[in-house]
Formats: structure tokens, C-alpha cells, sequence
């Protein structure tokens, strides 16, 4: 459904998207996961025939996204990551816009106007002002707006950026729901991890390069076992024990250390018992994709960051629709 | 047909956003009709030109002028609604729609006309007021010169914007590109008896021949009309199309350009 070829992006002075590739299947969610300006947007809007590339290619629906650029857009979907309401309009009108620009006939746009209101929970606000929305609320209309047409492929960029989890998990099986019964394919690109784990693929997308491309399953194995968050008065010193006792080799992450080890649980006793004195805390986790991403880049995507730029983003939004 | 449904969508989104917001149709309304009242009235008394016929008011000189003035506002308010359009986002939508980006040039154009044509309307009512008496034909007349200097202009206001990236650049086209063609076409004060090269910018300037369009509308045939009209009413006719088709060529090609 997806076919990208060597695909790069060129700014003036610094290349966002250096040469990637991958497939995406008919009806398969496909994440991109990367940190801030790891160059998620701008691959997605090569995608959506909004920026054209620097070189390589890609089809969409079988249709290039250089040549083509009408039929990729009449079987796409798009929701920003910036907003893109008309907020002067009530909800039944940016719908009905999108409806129009869409060619959804009239008596299709009712029905599917409630059912995809009905989804985001919105029913009730149809003829409000877009304006009186609130963040959140106005987040959930994109999506909705976004699914109005039954493209074949979604393009969701950050969907559920300053959203609330229940909110969250909710859009998270209104997704699902849809993408089974009208088989469409989604691209999305998100850096909350767990996010990312609702797709069937992921890639992990850094500096512009796909850093490895596979199932969440396929990547937690990565990891190679349970990990150990320790946390010590002295992390140097931990570290070097680790690695003189253990051979185990241990990253610094927040205040903490991390280890990976084949059983978390029964490793514990013997941790203690060695070097229980050095040690104030220890938690076992089951990998998750935030190991992942710290394993193959040595870095973390910081979710304290990543909630602060959420909240500037929030506020900039605010700022903007004032 | 899909291509006209593109080209409402678009007009249609500028009509309600016009009429939703009452704020911005009363300090339309209020801008001309404070010049008319203040420079009609003030100017009046001292400002006397030679040789006019009797029954002559500086007002009825300024009043398809303040029409024009409105329409050319309204118009380039509208088509900077594009850069605003950009910056909140909402272009975006429009642009990854499967529609050809003529097409929401030229929406764009026509809703932006509309809104301006229908300030320029209800200015008309005044008519009574200032003494200058319309029939139906002449003002349905009048109707339709203005939708086509609407037209052109915003048109030429959609070529700008779509080149502009924020509003810090609206008030440089404001001060340097719409001020001058608006004094420049005798809209507030003849242009008689000017330096020649002034004289020769007035007649370059598009506006003057919409402005004079009006005058050729309301007063010919009245001894008003020889005294206030300059050009043939076909040569303005004439131009005010001209320069609508070349402009909404131009708005067509430089939003089709942008990435
Ligand atoms: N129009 C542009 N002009 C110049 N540089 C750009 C432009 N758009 C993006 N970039 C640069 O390209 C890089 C990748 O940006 P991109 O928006 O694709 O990142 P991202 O992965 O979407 O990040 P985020 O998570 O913050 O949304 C950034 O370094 C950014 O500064
Ligand atoms: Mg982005």
C-alpha cells in the first residue's frame, strides 16, 4: 500500500530525511518512532504530496507521490500534527468542508458525520463553534475529520498529542474498529512509546535514518531479556562492580542505572547479596520500547522532555487560536 | 463538476465566515461611512474646484469614490485571510485535498468579491441620502462593476498572499502598494491639473478606471457627469475586466507554485 524508495530531504543547510525505505501492507497500522526532529513530519508530508522530495521515491495506493499527486491524494487521509480547523466554523461545518473537498455525497456525509462524531464522543457539540473546543476536543474532531472520507491510507501525525489517556485509549479502538472494517492502512508517526506499541510494525526513525524496522515483539526481544533499574548512591562504582562480577554491562538512564538480564527475578537475590550494600533501589521490568530506542542509540526519548514539549505545544496551540 | 463543487466549497467558507462575524461587517461599514461623513462634510466647504457645475458637492465627487475604497479593503482584507488561513493551519487541509489548487484560487477569489461586493451594496443605500438618485437598472449595473473590480482585486491580493509567509509583511503591501493605488485613483480628490507625472501614474493605476466606472454609472448624463467622469465607460469596462482576467491569472499561478 505504502512503497518507499530511498527516500531523502534536503533543507536549505541540513538533510531531515537521509535515504530511507520501507513497505507498508493493505490494513497494517505502521508506526514511525523517533525523537523530536528525527524527521517523522516531513517524511509523512513527502507522503501526503505536501513537500516534494529531494530524491528517491514513493507510492501510495500504487501512485507516485511526484507524478501522480491527485490520485494519492484522492486515497489519502491526513491529520496534522499542527492544527488545521477552521475554528471560526462549528464542527458540522469543517465536516461538511472536508465532505465537499472530498466528493462524499450528501446522504453518505450525514450518516457518516454522526458515526465518526459519535466516535470521538462529539455528537452533542456538532453545531458548536470550533473556537469554544477545547484542546483536547478539537484534537478529537481532526481525527474524526480525518476518517470522514474512508481513505485508504491515514496519515495520523502525533495523533493524540495533548490528549488525555483515557482519551487516548478510547481513539486508540475507534482506530482499530475502522482500520478492520473499512481495511484501511495507517502510517502513523508518534514518540510516545506505548503508543507505538498498537502497531504491527515500527519503525525507529533517528537523525533522519531508519534505525531498525520490526514488530513491537520482534524489538522488545531485542532487548534480550528483563531490565533492572538500580538506583545507588555512587552509579560509577555500581557500574564498574556490575561489570567486574557480572560481566554485565550497565547505562546510565535519569538517575539510575539500567541493566538487561535473562531473568530479572531470580537475579535480584543474587544482586543483593553481592552487592546489597551500594544499592538503594531496585525495580524488574519487562522491556518495553523506550529500552529499545536506549539500546540502539545509546539515547533516551525522554519522556519528561517529551511532556513538557507536549504541554508548550498545547500552549502554543492555545496562543495561536486565541 | 467536481471542479465547481471545489470552487463553492471554498466561496461558501468565506460567505459564512463573513456574515458570522458582525463585528467585521459594522468596522467595514464604519470606515467609509465616518470618510464620507467627515471628508463630505469637512471638505466640502473649503474645497472648491473651478469650473464646477452648479449643484456641485464634493460629496457626490467622493462617494463612488468611498465605494471604491470599501470594495478595495474588503477585497484585500479577504485575500490576506490566506496567509492567516496558513498560519492557523486550515490552508493545509485545503491543500492535501484532492482538488487542483486553481480551484481554490479561484474560490478564494469569488468569496472574497462577494464579500466585497455586498459592502459596496450596502453602501449604495446611502444613495438617497447624498442626493443621488439610482434606478433599479443603474444600481443592478453598478452590482455587477463592482463584483468585477472585487474580483480583480482580490485576485491581485491572493498573488501577494500567497507569496507572503506572516502578517508582519501585510503592513508594507498595506502602506506601500494599497494606499497609493487608492489615492492614486481620484477616488478622494480629482487629479486634474497635476504634475504630468502624477498624472501619468493615475492613469496607470487599475483602480481609477473602476472608480471612474462608478462616476460613468451614477452621473453621466447629468450635468455632474461630463464634469466628473474622464475616461469613455467602455475603455473602463474594459480595463477593470482586463485587469481581473490578468490577475486571477496571476493569483492562479502563484498559489499553484507554492510547495
Ligand atoms: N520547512 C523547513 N525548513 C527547514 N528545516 C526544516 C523544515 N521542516 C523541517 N525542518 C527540519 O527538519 C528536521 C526534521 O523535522 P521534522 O518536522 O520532520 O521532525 P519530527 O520528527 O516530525 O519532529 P517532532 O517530533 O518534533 O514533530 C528538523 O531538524 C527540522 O528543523
Ligand atoms: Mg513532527
Amino acid at each position: 500500500m505504502i512503497r518507499v524508495e530511498k527516500l531523502v530531504r534536503k533543507f536549505k543547510n541540513m538533510t531531515a530525511v537521509r535515504g530511507i525505505s520501507f513497505n507498508v501492507d493493505r490494513g497494517e497500522v505502521f508506526g514511525f518512532l523517533g525523537p523530536n526532529g528525527a524527521g517523522k513530519s516531513t517524511t509523512i508530508k513527502m507522503l501526503a504530496t505536501l513537500l516534494k522530495p529531494t530524491s528517491g521515491r514513493a507510492l501510495i495506493n500504487g501512485y507516485d507521490v511526484v507524478r501522480q499527486q491527485d490520485r494519492v491524494r484522492r486515497s489519502i487521509g491526513m491529520v496534522f500534527q499542527d492544527p488545521s480547523l477552521d475554528e471560526r466554523l462549528t464542527a458540522r461545518e469543517n465536516l461538511y468542508f472536508h465532505a465537499m473537498l472530498y466528493n462524499v455525497e450528501s446522504r453518505l456525509f450525514k450518516r457518516r458525520m454522526h458515526e465518526v462524531l459519535e466516535m470521538v464522543e462529539l455528537s452533542g457539540r456538532a453545531g458548536d463553534l470550533v473556537r469554544h473546543f477545547s484542546g483536547g476536543m478539537k484534537r478529537r474532531l481532526e481525527i474524526a475529520r480525518g476518517f470522514l472520507h474512508y481513505p485508504k491510507v491515514l496519515f495520523l501525525d502525533e495523533p493524540t498529542v495533548g490528549l488525555d489517556p483515557q482519551t487516548r485509549k478510547k481513539i486508540w479502538e475507534y482506530i482499530h474498529v475502522l482500520r478492520e472494517r473499512e481495511d484501511i492502512t495507517i502510517f502513523m508517526t508518534t514518540h510516545y512509546m506505548e503508543e507505538a506499541e498498537n502497531c504491527h510494525r515500527i519503525a525507529i526513525i533517528d537523525h533522519g535514518e531508519i534505525v531498525v524496522e520490526d514488530t513491537p515483539a520482534n524489538l522488545k526481544k531485542m532487548v534480550g531479556g528483563d531490565v533492572i533499574t538500580i538506583s545507588a548512591g555512587n552509579n560509577q562504582s555500581v557500574m564498574d562492580k556490575l561489570a567486574e562480577r557480572f560481566g554485565l554491562r550497565a547505562v546510565v538512564s535519569g538517575r539510575g542505572l539500567k541493566v538487561e538480564v535473562e531473568q530479572g527475578e531470580a537475579f535480584i537475590p543474587v544482586l543483593i547479596r553481592e552487592m546489597g550494600e551500594d544499592i538503594a533501589s531496585v525495580t524488574v521490568q519487562k522491556p518495553t520500547l523506550d529500552d529499545v530506542f536506549l539500546k540502539l542509540t545509546g539515547r533516551e526519548i525522554r519522556e519528561e522532555n517529551v511532556s513538557t514539549l507536549d504541554r508548550r505545544r498545547v500552549f502554543a496551540r492555545r496562543r495561536l487560536h486565541r | 463538476m467536481t471542479y465547481l463543487r471545489a470552487v463553492y466549497t471554498i466561496w461558501l467558507r468565506d460567505v459564512i465566515r463573513f456574515f458570522r462575524e458582525k463585528t467585521r461587517i459594522l468596522g467595514m461599514l464604519g470606515q467609509p461611512l465616518l470618510y464620507l461623513l467627515i471628508m463630505g462634510n469637512g471638505l466640502a466647504s473649503t474645497f472648491k474646484i473651478p469650473g464646477a457645475p452648479p449643484g456641485f458637492s464634493y460629496i457626490h465627487f467622493i462617494y463612488p469614490g468611498i465605494i471604491g475604497m470599501s470594495v478595495l479593503f474588503t477585497a484585500i482584507h479577504s485575500a490576506i485571510s490566506i496567509v492567516w488561513d496558513r498560519e492557523f493551519g486550515f490552508l493545509k487541509e485545503v491543500l492535501v485535498a484532492p482538488v487542483p489548487r486553481w480551484t481554490v484560487a479561484v474560490g478564494k477569489a469569488l468569496g472574497g468579491s462577494t464579500v466585497a461586493m455586498l459592502q459596496g451594496s450596502i453602501l449604495l443605500l446611502l444613495a438617497p441620502l447624498i442626493g443621488v438618485s439610482l434606478s433599479a437598472l443603474t444600481v443592478l449595473k453598478l452590482l455587477g462593476v463592482l463584483l468585477v473590480i472585487a474580483f480583480a482585486i482580490t485576485s491581485l491580493g491572493i498573488t501577494i498572499a500567497s507569496r507572503m509567509e506572516s502578517m508582519e509583511g501585510f503592513q508594507v503591501i498595506m502602506n506601500f502598494l494599497i494606499m497609493p493605488l487608492f489615492f492614486l485613483s481620484g477616488a478622494m480628490f480629482p487629479l486634474r491639473g497635476v504634475s504630468s507625472w502624477m498624472e501619468t501614474l493615475m492613469r496607470l493605476d487599475p483602480l481609477t478606471y473602476g472608480v471612474d466606472a462608478l462616476r460613468n454609472i451614477m452621473y453621466r448624463g447629468t450635468p455632474l457627469g461630463d464634469y466628473l467622469v474622464q475616461f469613455p465607460l467602455g475603455t473602463d469596462l474594459l480595463v477593470i475586466s482586463a485587469m481581473a482576467l490578468l490577475f486571477v491569472g496571476a493569483g492562479t499561478i502563484a498559489f499553484n507554485r507554492r510547495e
